[in-house]
């Protein structure tokens, strides 16, 4: 499938959703137990990918010191829970990493 | 003061956190290998901050373009709860309206809008005109997110890949995530769905995050459920 082809399923999903109870006013509710499984889709799917990033991050497990996006990580978790300040955490976590590069002449 | 005007006005103090979002993702969608024409539509066709980063990220890793579009369709679930929760306000609209109304429904929108909508609810009958509001507000995010957009892809073009700058995307999902994590149901979410995404990374067609998410939103709605053996959630009229 085509990068445009793929771009364009991913767009008439996305508008479907949004259009979905805007159009069809009283006719569809969304159940209760969706409701409630809404609220773990973004750390869900959000997690499922950065563990992977961090952890896996040339494609093997890899959990020791010289895996530097995992230090770099975790940098990055403790200043989002103490901050929660998104620019924060993105600015630090990458000048850990290049730090760590740059201590390790990688 | 238009009410086209006031949704603009009330919009701005969110566009400062959307430009920097707007930048990373053209940054990183070329990073990935993306075209800057290929980038700059994504913004234009798919106008969703996360489900385009998770959707640059899976391209960066040939993933199979059903897989992608699952997965756009699973982060992008949260807005059918926007929309039945605008739809009471839009009902009297032309489809026409609707539409475009529809298509401007980000998570930014949805918040600048609903809170209007509910302010202006207090104190009926409300303005015939507050469709503007949105649609000043939608459109604003949609101009500042294709501007920002633009600014990354140049940006990206530019940037050594030695910088390991794919690296942001991890980063700002971690400064979205942590946070978030407040009661333990959303925390046994997250680490229930990284531990199975690590686990399930060799499965074909890059499966694993779809796995990784179901098993994660599974394992939320469980501990809720056990954690409050009171609650009938499935009764008419519950929280």
């Amino acid at each position: 499938m085509s990068v445009w082809l793929i771009m364009l399923g991913m767009g008439i999903v996305t508008y479907l959703s949004r259009l979905s109870l805007i159009a069809s006013i009283g006719r569809i509710s969304v159940p209760p137990v969706m409701q409630r499984a809404l609220r773990f889709v973004p750390p869900a799917v959000l997690t499922a990918i950065i563990f992977p990033e961090l952890l896996r991050p040339g494609g093997n497990l890899d959990l020791s010191l010289g895996n530097l996006r995992l230090a770099a990580g975790i940098v990055a978790v403790v200043v989002a829970w103490r901050s929660k300040n998104v620019l924060l955490t993105i600015a630090v976590g990458m000048a850990a990493l290049w730090i760590l590069m740059a201590l390790t002449l990688r | 003061m238009s009410e086209f005007a006031a949704g603009v006005k009330g919009v701005v103090p969110i566009l400062l956190g959307v430009i920097p979002f707007g930048m990373i993702y053209g940054v990183l969608a070329i990073s990935a290998g993306l075209s800057p024409a290929e980038a700059q539509a994504m913004s234009a066709i798919v106008f969703a901050g996360s489900a385009q980063f998770v959707g640059a990220q899976l391209f960066r890793l040939g993933t199979p373009g059903a897989i992608i579009i699952l997965t756009t369709f699973v982060v992008n679930l949260r807005h059918m709860l926007y929309s039945a929760s605008l739809a009471p306000y839009l009902k009297h609209l032309s489809w026409r309206w609707k539409a475009l109304l529809a298509y401007l429904l980000t998570d930014e929108a949805y918040a600048v809008a609903i809170t209007r909508y509910n302010r202006a609810s207090q104190s009926p009958p409300l303005p015939a005109d507050l469709h503007w509001y949105f649609f000043g507000a939608g459109l604003c995010l949609w101009l500042t997110w294709q501007a920002s957009t633009m600014v990354g892809i140049v940006l990206g073009a530019q940037i050594p890949t030695g910088w390991a700058l794919d690296f942001t995307l991890a980063l700002t999902f971690i400064a979205l995530v942590v946070p978030a994590l407040k009661d333990r149901p959303s925390l046994a979410a997250a680490l229930t769905a990284g531990i199975v995404a690590v686990a399930a990374g060799g499965l074909p067609y890059r499966l694993g995050l779809m796995a990784a998410a179901l098993c994660g939103i599974v394992a939320g709605l469980l501990l809720e459920t056990l954690q409050a053996p009171a609650h009938e959630p499935e009764q008419e009229g519950a929280p």
